[in-house]
């Protein structure tokens, strides 16, 4: 029976015709067996090409590597005889801390001999299997000392024949404790405030017959983590032991050693250690315990595993917190990290070493908790938590309850033990983004689907988001793109009600809401009740008028949210509106774009036409010609109505409103699933707050099916355009977590747009027959995709906003709506 | 669009002849762009009007290179003039361009009274009287309005030209001038366009004041076709005039300011020892060029947030061409100094030259952290214009470029700098960077970082 460490790089070792290759297809998959022969026959087109060798094992090693990386059994099938070789795969073990096992197959020369023989791809001599046989008695005597963990050597073609292999989990491999879990910060030897924080938690202490708590149960079956140093500097460190070493032993508690422990556990052993940072507190307490205590406390701390993996992979414990690529290996620098953490090699002003900020750099899934560093009040920052709030140097001691994330805090009764340095104030913890976060190929799995962001896509967004657009903290959400209704072959139309009302009953809608499209700027709106961190963007995250105006309008929403505030239970807000009317924001491109061409075209026209009426006049005949001309003078007109009902006089905020429609995230909570009729009525009721500000939305609700209201709604819509509306927007009555029957999302709505509003898209000829019908052939799939990819973007954003996810978790997903905005598609859509 | 020529000649029915077209009839050619008609409205023995008229078929454009992205759809070519009327022009006119007629040869080189309209002509009353007048024309050129609810002109004037000239010449004059006025990139400009310039300017564009700007535009822009197109026109060197970001300021200068700045950063880079150097925010890469021109930099890498630009100074340094221990010297790569890049770890110095001014001063704590915090280089140098230094700047109003975010007074720079220097551990002194005003200092404005190893932060 060989055991095999679940992770590990094995090296089978054994001379030409030991059987290698036929063990390793016996016992691994192919994909897990990387051989030596296979490589040469990769880079040298020939397996036996000796001199391929080198080039063939730094091949061999770099996929190795690469397996090790990502948390694969790695089989090495090479002869691996010679001490060089071997220690390549021991570097390469090491370097991703993995255990290096070895397996040698160890059989008679004879036996090779006549296997090799026997083989038509083998050319080796007799002499080089008799060498091969000398290196393999040395290497017999010298294997254990070169690094391989563990060494099983199988003798003779039986033993070999009849091993099975037996996979062990590492020690610190319990993903499959769920909890729920209380992880409780740095003791040092408070036990009366570990005992308050424990009952606090709802543990049950269970006493010792002189009163000593030796244990504690909680009704619920939720088990305590310790995050080690609970020893030193404090007034009791042996009766933290003892409650400690009772719970881990009744299966009560987990606990991973702190950097104290294992200094106590050196000095236990006769070690000679520095006595300081409160050690000699704690031999001279443990000095009034019978000698059999210290000798229980030295054999608990040598158990102890320096890291946990729990709840399936969700959360990690360690001392002094663990990076991601160190979390369920070992080695001696995977348990050096957890138990000091990653030292620069500097020093402070107090002596201190300077630790690495590696939880600033840390972007794992699982989350990590950890001490080891005193801090006044613990903060989330990428996913890690350090739980040390110094109590004994009086500040408190802390639990991190799990998985609700709910701290649970009691105060320590004194200070035990001057700080060194003063307890460093938390600040604003420093979780500036990495440009590797956002840039080249990324692939993303954001819980409502997958996306691949293509690497010059994010290189466009790079230069969008950090020249023009807000600061990432701020740029929660940015609004996805919208895809048209499917295209009409009504006479006279591209879009049209009925075609809009079908893609949604095509998706499996049956209720839906029509709103009214309104024609300005998209603005996203961050409101609080303090003003801190209020912030108003469009669509590609940029703020608006500048900032004394857009903090104006800011205070003007603020106000008139109060009751909205109240209302959510929620200290901020985030809304989704259309500042209104168009030309507050867009009267450059009205203006150069827009006018000039209306401008240009009412004045050629009318000319071209008088040309043409005196050429007339003279008895030529121009009808055909003056048709024409008048049809085109018609359309231009159409085309300037169409844009100048979007122009209104502005002046600073003078006659800018916002039209909200949707409230999509509070404190802690995304509203993505309320339905339609919830987002209006908040709506409405801060239209009716500030009239002068809000626009209200008009609106329309359509049971699917219903022909009389899917008429009355088409009914609405030419009214809505004929009067100059853009036309509408048509939504799952449900909301914007809206899905069809197999769950998927669906679109959160289908623009369609009005007829003559489609001059100023598709130019002001469109509505002619030929142009109609060539435009019809439109395709609509790119920018509905685009458009799915967005919106389901948006709302994990949303979700990671409510869940209190590390920045660099938000922004990645915000990018990715702007990089995939900038893939090309029709503009007209 | 439409183009109208009158003249008061007698009889004026000659210009049918000229331009070989009856003025009885309804003349239709059908051209690239859509169908080009030309028509008499008046035809009599005192005055006699042709009109040509392009009917232009949207649908046959070619697509447009526009930062607007529906210009494809929504733009002005069915009704102002432009390159498309003059094209029509040239075919429908051709031997009247030429300056050929069979029947009326005599009439050819003579001068006559002639009144040309173009109702919708891209452009403004200055250009349009710069670029007619100087040719005999007396110019009207009137702006079109814009929009009630708007004010203001559109970018289109009503231009009416009247003068004695040949039609030959005036129909070259309107064949080349039509497209400057436009001044529009749509179309794509083969080096022939050199030749059809130089034939339809000969005997006139040589001695014409703006005859650069003439090049440049009809040429689109391109500046290699427009100093050959200039060299031919003139026999002699001619030079384009360089575009970079000084070229927005109206002063007249002895060395550049670009180049004292870029000297005195490279003097500063030499003094601080450094062979491994940073140039954060290199845009076209001209600091790039001159650091590979120095052996002394072993190592140099060029950063920029725009793509575009790491592919101009690409272009620029000719990288495709370098020989490969020089290539093996240069690294460009896309950052953004408001995220951390552990790539811009370890070096001896950063370079940050007319780059903070581009960024929104919220962001600047990310700059600082990335910069001082992360990539940590021994010594850092930043350059940012003087706002005090503006005043001696005749004509500018606001700031010295589009883009800038900002512009620092000398004190406002002094605090930035000292501020960060503490936060980050570095030292920091501040020196000018050109000339001196007495009252207003330099220009440019630097700031040279070093760190300090007696202070770890």
């Amino acid at each position: 029976m060989i055991d095999l460490p679940e992770l590990a790089l094995v090296a089978l070792v054994g001379i030409s015709g030991s059987g290698k290759s036929t063990f390793a297809r016996a016992h691994f998959r192919p994909t897990q067996v990387l051989s030596s022969d296979y490589f040469r026959g990769l880079v040298a087109d020939d397996e036996n090409d000796q001199s391929a060798s080198a080039d063939a094992f730094d091949a061999l090693h770099y996929v190795a590597a690469k397996r090790l990386a990502a948390g694969r059994l790695t089989v090495v099938d090479a002869t691996n005889l010679q001490p060089h070789s071997r220690a390549g795969l021991v570097r390469v073990a090491r370097e991703h801390d993995v255990l290096p096992v070895a397996i040698v197959l160890d059989v008679p020369e004879a036996l090779a001999w006549q296997r090799t023989e026997a083989r038509a791809d083998r050319d080796l001599g007799r002499q080089v299997l008799s060498r091969m046989h000398r290196d393999l008695r040395r290497t017999l005597s010298s294997l254990s000392r070169e690094g391989f963990r563990k060494v099983h050597v199988l003798r003779g073609p039986d033993e070999i024949a009849a091993a099975e292999i037996r996979y062990d989990k590492l020690f610190n491999d319990k993903r499959e404790l769920t909890g729920p879990f209380d992880i409780i910060g740095d003791v040092h030897g408070c036990r009366a405030e570990l005992e308050t924080l424990l009952e606090r938690l709802g543990y049950a202490l269970v006493r010792d017959d002189s009163a000593r708590p030796v244990d504690a149960v909680h009704p619920d079956g939720r088990q305590a983590v310790f995050v080690g140093d609970l020893v030193d500097r404090g007034p009791d460190s042996p009766g933290v032991l003892r409650l400690v070493m009772g719970m881990v032993a009744a299966g009560h508690a987990l606990c991973v050693p702190g950097n104290h422990e294992q200094k106590l556990a050196r000095k236990l052993n006769g070690r000679n250690v520095q006595l300081t940072h409160g050690l000699p507190e704690t031999l001279e307490q443990l000095g009034r315990e019978p000698a059999s205590f210290g000798a229980a406390v030295k054999t608990f701390i040598e158990g102890l595993v320096s890291h946990y993996v729990l709840d399936e992979g969700k959360l990690v414990v360690a001392h002094a917190g663990l990076k991601e690529a160190y979390q369920g290996r070992a080695s001696g620098r995977v348990r050096s990290f957890a138990l000091y953490g990653e030292t620069t090699g500097e020093t402070d002003e107090y002596g201190l070493p300077l630790r690495y900020p590696w939880a600033r750099d840390y972007r794992g899934s699982a989350a990590v908790v950890y001490g080891h560093t005193p801090t006044t009040r613990p903060e989330w920052l990428n996913n890690t938590i350090c739980l040390d709030t110094g109590c004994v140097f009086g500040g408190a001691l802390t639990a991190l309850r799990w998985p609700s994330r709910e701290l649970v805090s009691v105060p320590a009764a004194q200070e035990y033990y001057a700080p060194v340095r003063p307890l460093a104030p938390a600040g604003r913890p420093d979780d500036g983004l990495d440009i590797a976060d956002v840039t080249g190929r990324r692939h993303l799995d954001y819980g409502y689907g997958r996306v691949t962001v293509a690497a010059e896509n994010a290189a466009a967004a790079l230069e969008v988001m950090s020249r023009f657009a807000l600061d990432p903290a701020t740029l929660v959400w940015l609004p996805p793109t919208m895809a048209p209704c499917s295209t009409s072959t009504l006479e006279g139309y591209l879009e049209h009600p009925a075609t809009a009302l079908d893609d949604l009953r095509q998706a499996g809608v049956d209720r839906v809401v029509c709103e009214e499209k309104h024609m300005g700027s998209r603005a996203v709106v961050r409101v609080s009740r303090s003003g801190d961190g209020d912030a108003i963007w469009t669509r590609t995250g940029r703020p608006f008028f500048g900032a004394a105006l857009d903090e104006q309008l800011l205070a003007r929403v603020r106000a008139a949210a109060g009751g909205l505030f109240d209302e959510l239970e929620s200290d901020w807000l985030l809304l989704d509106a259309e500042l209104l009317p168009w030309s507050a924001k867009a009267a450059g491109l009205i203006r150069d774009r827009y006018a000039g061409v209306g401008a240009a075209g009412r004045a050629a026209l009318p000319a071209a036409l008088e040309v043409v009426d005196r050429v007339a006049a003279r008895g030529l005949d121009v009808a055909a010609l003056r048709d024409r001309l008048a049809l085109r003078s018609a359309e231009i007109d159409g085309y300037s109505a169409a844009y100048r009902a979007y122009v209104k006089p502005t002046d600073g905020l003078d006659g800018v409103t916002l039209a909200p429609f949707a409230v999509l995230a509070g404190a802690g909570v995304s509203y993505a699933d309320r339905d339609h009729g919830w987002h209006l009525a908040l709506a409405d009721k801060l239209v009716a707050a500030d009239p002068a500000l809000f626009t209200p939305t008009r609106r329309r609700i359509v049971e699917l099916g219903d022909p009389a209201a899917e008429a009355a709604a088409t009914e609405w819509w030419l009214e809505l355009t004929a009067s100059g509306g853009e036309g509408m927007v048509v939504k799952p009555w449900a909301g914007l977590r809206a899905a069809d029957a197999k769950g998927r999302l669906i679109q959160p709505g289908v623009k369609c747009r009005g007829r003559e509003y489609l001059r100023i898209i598709y130019g002001p000829e469109y509505t002619r027959p030929e142009q109609l019908s060539r435009l019809r052939r439109r395709n609509l799939g790119r920018k509905r995709n685009m458009a799915l990819r967005e919106h389901g973007l948006g709302l994990a954003a949303l979700d990671r906003l409510a869940e209190g996810a590390p920045l660099w978790r938000r922004h990645e997903l915000v990018f990715a709506i702007l990089a995939i905005e900038s893939e090309p598609v029709d503009p007209r859509l | 669009m439409l183009l109208t020529v009158t003249t008061t000649h007698r009889p004026a029915t000659d210009l049918g002849y000229l331009l070989v077209k009856h003025p009885d009839r309804v003349h239709r050619f059908d051209v690239p762009t859509g169908t080009a008609y030309v028509l008499y409205p008046e035809a009599t023995d005192e005055r006699c009007t042709a009109a040509l008229l392009l009917d232009v078929d949207p649908q046959r454009l070619r697509a447009q290179q526009d930062a607007f992205a529906l210009g494809q759809f929504v733009n002005d070519r069915p009704y102002a003039a432009s390159s498309l009327l003059a094209g029509a022009l040239a075919k429908v006119f051709r031997s009247a361009l030429r300056g050929a007629s069979k029947d009326r040869p005599d009439l050819v080189g003579t001068p006559l009274p002639l009144l040309i309209r173009v109702p919708v002509l891209r452009g403004t009353t200055d250009l349009a009287t710069r670029l007619f007048e100087p040719l005999g024309w007396s110019v009207t050129a009137v702006p079109i309005p814009l929009e009630p609810s708007l004010g203001g002109d559109s970018p289109y004037v009503d231009l009416e030209l009247s003068g004695e000239l040949p039609l030959s010449a005036a129909l070259n004059h309107l064949y080349v001038l039509l497209p400057v006025l436009d001044d529009a990139k749509h179309y794509w400009v083969a080096p022939d366009e050199i030749e059809k310039l130089l034939r339809s300017g000969a005997g006139w564009l040589a001695a014409h004041p703006e005859k650069v700007l003439i090049a440049r535009r009809y040429l689109v822009h391109k500046r290699s076709l427009t100093t050959t197109a200039l060299q031919m026109l003139e026999g002699e060197e001619a030079e384009e005039p360089p575009a970079d970001e000084e070229a927005e300021l109206p002063v007249v200068r002895r060395q550049p300011l670009a180049e004292q700045r870029r000297d005195a950063v490279l003097a500063l880079l030499a003094e601080a020892g450094a062979s491994r150097v940073l140039d954060l925010g290199c845009g076209g890469g001209a600091l790039l060029a001159a650091l590979l021109k120095d052996r002394r930099y072993t190592e140099i890498v060029g950063t920029d947030v725009s793509a575009r630009a790491l592919e101009t100074a690409a272009r620029r340094l000719r990288l495709d061409r370098m020989p490969e221990r020089q290539r093996a010297r240069l690294s460009l790569w896309q950052s953004a100094l408001t995220y951390r890049d552990d790539r811009l770890r370890g070096y001896d110095a950063a370079v940050l030259m007319e780059v903070v001014e581009h960024v929104d001063p919220p962001r600047l704590p990310a700059l600082e952290a990335s910069v001082f915090g992360h990539a940590r280089p021994g010594t850092v140098v930043v350059t940012t214009p003087n706002a005090e230094y503006n005043v001696n700047y005749p004509g500018l109003t606001g700031l010295r470029h589009s883009d800038h975010r900002f512009e620092w007074t000398r004190a406002e720079f002094a605090d930035w700098a000292t501020s960060v220097a503490g936060t980050y551990g570095y030292a920091v002194s501040l020196r000018p960077v050109g000339e001196i005003d007495e009252a207003t200092g330099s220009p440019t404005q630097l700031a040279l970082f070093t760190l300090d190893p007696e202070v770890t932060a």
